[in-house]
């Protein structure tokens, strides 16, 4: 039998030169004359050893990594000899048995439990690894019995605003109509995010179920995803595996034998940040500019062309699938307080390894950092974290110690979001991340309020004039006022939070802008 | 230009009755055209049952919209948070310099369209740069310029997903 070795393709793993390392395995391994099959899984998000190739062995699957063209051949004559499992232990980039790298052992994973093992196209894999099992549970149930253990389960939203899901498809079941729809939100627009990503493209066939589960759950044959035109791998790979669900009896016309109908498919957003917030993604659906609509009504109410409509994010959608398949009772057994089951971390920008680390709420954001992080990826010292995406603040050493909880988070005027955290180091210049932060709402801004289209920018003009020592004591009141305003006259969070950026790098670094030296005496 | 004329009208009648098929017929025009001609705004009015001014609105509201011709190569620098914190400043700084455009702008030989972009979701091993719709990481200012000396010999279909 050939040897079974496993190359991701996933975007990050590809960035690094996947395909580069993919095919001189091929050619390596045909000089040498060994049998060898490749199979391109999934990442399983230890992103800092991507390309992490596995090699099936006797004990279990091993790793080396990160790998790039020159070590292919020295890899390759590992595994052509006698004793693959001896000689691998001598090779710099051998990881051992990979279920084993703590990172990974270390992780409580539920919604990334298939991450990275088969290749994410392959619906027999899936179905080997308990795929299409919640659905096969929920064809069972009624629709109320579907909405009852998701409430029961306590998940809540994961894109940002943390609303019980439960109670969202409640309120879309009791609506009456013939057409409702459901939508997901794969526009993932916040730096330092990636985890919707890594499950559309190493775990897709969940996302499709956990959208499926919601059609039979409040009786909507017709769904979309509406995906970021950034994200190239992620949409061949949706298409795809649509496709072959399709195909395979669990999408399309009568899914499943069922009599029931759920059709899917992927919509490409145009690159705007605002289009990730919801009503504003309905819109974009509709095909009309990306304008924020008021609530009330809400979308659940009155959503896609006015009908009834879920929309909740990638990674809510993928955890029905398991908490269908697995009973809401083992999710919720899983966090804190009342944030429920687990949270996907995303730790990112100057780390040292970065990746998706998915655990119960409740750790601390230090333990995050120092545990699987191990410091900056420039070696020097940690200077802030920002938590939460461009409207999340940025949070010095002394707030380090808060666990992760939606309620805790917003107890300082920070927030979990979306779960991405983005590392900076001690060069950062914490005014310049002020002025991004109201130069990215300047960009990203879609008009409707003027607190948020003209304050953004009035507020790059007042920080240039700060850090330049321009009447500094009255701009900085300025500053202050023009957050209240936005705070108070947005109808988003767009221009409502912007300000938590601002504010904090203020409160926490004002070093920066040239503050300090004037109360120094 | 007549080309791109029959190309959008085909374009038009396979999205016309598409709900929400706005959106879509953009993407698909630029991908054909290369962007979105003005000439293309009053027949896809007319195909959609939509006024002009909506169209233009549409078309103005989203950043991957061009409405001008672009480089045979579109290279985005991502100029987001994560990046930042691994020196995209200075690449976002090299690249402009080096190529002698600002963003938004096409190389004189044709062969560059730089743009920024807001995260690529590779923010764990950034700084990130796109080059048509492969995505590359840790790119620092000499791997930057080995990827434009990679983009000066290829030929312009050579670029898939990665290859
Ligand atoms: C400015 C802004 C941007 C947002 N971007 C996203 C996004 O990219 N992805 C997402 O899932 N939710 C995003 N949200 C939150 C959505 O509005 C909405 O709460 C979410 O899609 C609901 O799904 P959930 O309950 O499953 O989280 C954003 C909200 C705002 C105000
Ligand atoms: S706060 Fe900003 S983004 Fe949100 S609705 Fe108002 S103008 Fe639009
Ligand atoms: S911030 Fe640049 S890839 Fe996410």
């Amino acid at each position: 039998m050939s040897l079974q070795i496993f190359v991701p393709q996933d975007t990050t793993a590809l960035a690094l030169g996947a395909e580069k390392v993919a095919s001189a395995l091929i050619q390596g391994a045909q000089k040498l004359g060994l049998d060898i099959e490749i199979t391109r899984n999934g990442s399983r998000g230890m992103f800092w050893l991507e390309p992490l190739m596995e090699v099936e062995t006797e004990t279990g699957r091993i790793g080396f990594g990160p790998v790039n063209t020159a070590n292919v051949e020295s890899i390759l004559s590992v595994l052509n000899s006698d004793s693959v499992e001896t000689k691998a232990m001598e090779h710099p980039l051998y990881l051992g048995e990979v279920s084993d790298i703590e990172y990974l052992s270390k992780q409580q994973r539920l919604t990334f439990k298939r991450s990275g093992i088969a290749d994410p196209t392959c619906i027999e894999s899936y179905q080997h690894q308990e795929g299409f099992s919640g659905l096969a549970k929920a064809l069972t149930m009624t629709g109320q019995d579907i909405v009852d253990e998701l409430k029961n389960s306590g998940l809540r939203g994961r894109g940002g605003a943390a609303f019980p899901a439960g109670i969202k498809w409640q309120t879309v079941l009791d609506t009456p109509g013939e057409q409702k729809y459901i939508v997901c939100n794969a526009d993932e627009g916040d730096s330092g995010t990636f985890a919707d990503r890594l499950l559309m493209e190493s775990d897709p066939y969940q996302l499709i179920e956990g959208m499926t589960i919601a059609g039979l759950a409040v009786g909507a044959n017709q769904g979309y995803i509406y995906l970021r035109s950034e994200y190239p791998v992620a949409h061949k790979i949706l298409n795809l595996t649509i496709e072959r669900a399709i195909k395979a009896g669990f999408l399309g016309a009568n899914v499943c034998d069922s009599g029931k109908d759920f059709f899917l498919e992927v919509r490409l957003g145009a690159g705007a940040y605002i289009c990730g917030e919801e009503t504003s993604l309905l819109e974009s659906l509709e095909g009309k500019r990306g304008m924020v609509r008021a609530k009330p009504p809400l979308p659940a109410i009155e959503g896609l062309f006015g009908k009834p409509t879920v929309v909740n994010n990638v990674l809510t959608l993928g955890a029905v699938a398991s908490i269908l398949e697995q009973g809401s009772d083992t999710y919720k057994n899983f966090g804190m307080g009342r944030s429920r089951g687990t949270l996907a971390v995303q730790l990112a920008g100057n780390v040292k390894r970065g990746g998706l680390i998915e655990l119960a709420f409740g750790v601390t954001l230090r333990e995050v950092v120092d545990n699987f992080g191990q410091g900056t990826f420039s070696g020097r010292p940690i200077r802030a974290i920002q938590m939460g995406g461009p409207l999340g603040a940025f949070l010095p050493e002394s707030q380090w110690d808060t666990p992760l909880d939606y309620e805790a988070f917003a107890a300082i005027k920070a927030m979990i979001g979306h779960g991405g955290i983005v590392v900076f180091d001690d060069t950062v210049d914490m005014a310049a991340q002020a002025r991004f932060a109201m130069e990215f709402c300047v960009i990203e801004s879609c008009g409707k309020c003027t607190p948020c289209r003209i304050g953004s920018t009035r507020g790059v003009e007042v920080i240039d004039r700060i850090v330049a020592n321009e009447d500094r004591d009255n701009n900085l009141i300025l500053l202050h006022d023009l957050c209240d305003t936005m705070e108070l006259g947005s109808l988003c969070a767009m221009g409502g939070m912007t300000p938590f950026p601002v504010r904090s790098a203020l409160t926490y670094f004002e070093e920066d802008f040239g503050i300090s030296s004037r109360r120094d005496h | 230009m007549l080309d791109i004329n029959s190309n959008v009208d085909q374009l038009i009648e396979q999205y016309k009755t598409l709900p929400g098929g706005l959106l879509p017929l953009l993407h698909a025009v630029k991908e054909a055209v290369g962007y979105v001609p003005e000439s293309a705004v009053a027949p896809i009015a007319k195909g959609l049952n939509l006024s002009r001014a909506e169209v233009h609105g549409v078309i103005s509201f989203y950043h991957d919209f061009n409405t001008h011709p672009v480089g045979r190569h579109t290279v985005q620098i991502c100029r987001a948070e994560a990046c930042q914190s691994m020196g995209s400043r200075d690449i976002e700084a090299h690249a402009k310099q080096s190529l002698g455009i600002d963003y938004g702008e096409t190389t004189t030989d044709g062969l560059v369209t730089l743009e920024p972009v807001y995260c690529l979701g590779n923010c764990a091993c950034s700084p990130s740069v796109r080059i048509n719709d492969d995505i590359h990481a840790r790119v620092d200012r000499s791997r930057f310029d080995e990827l434009m000396e990679e983009l000066s010999h290829a030929s312009p279909d050579a670029f898939g997903v990665n290859s």
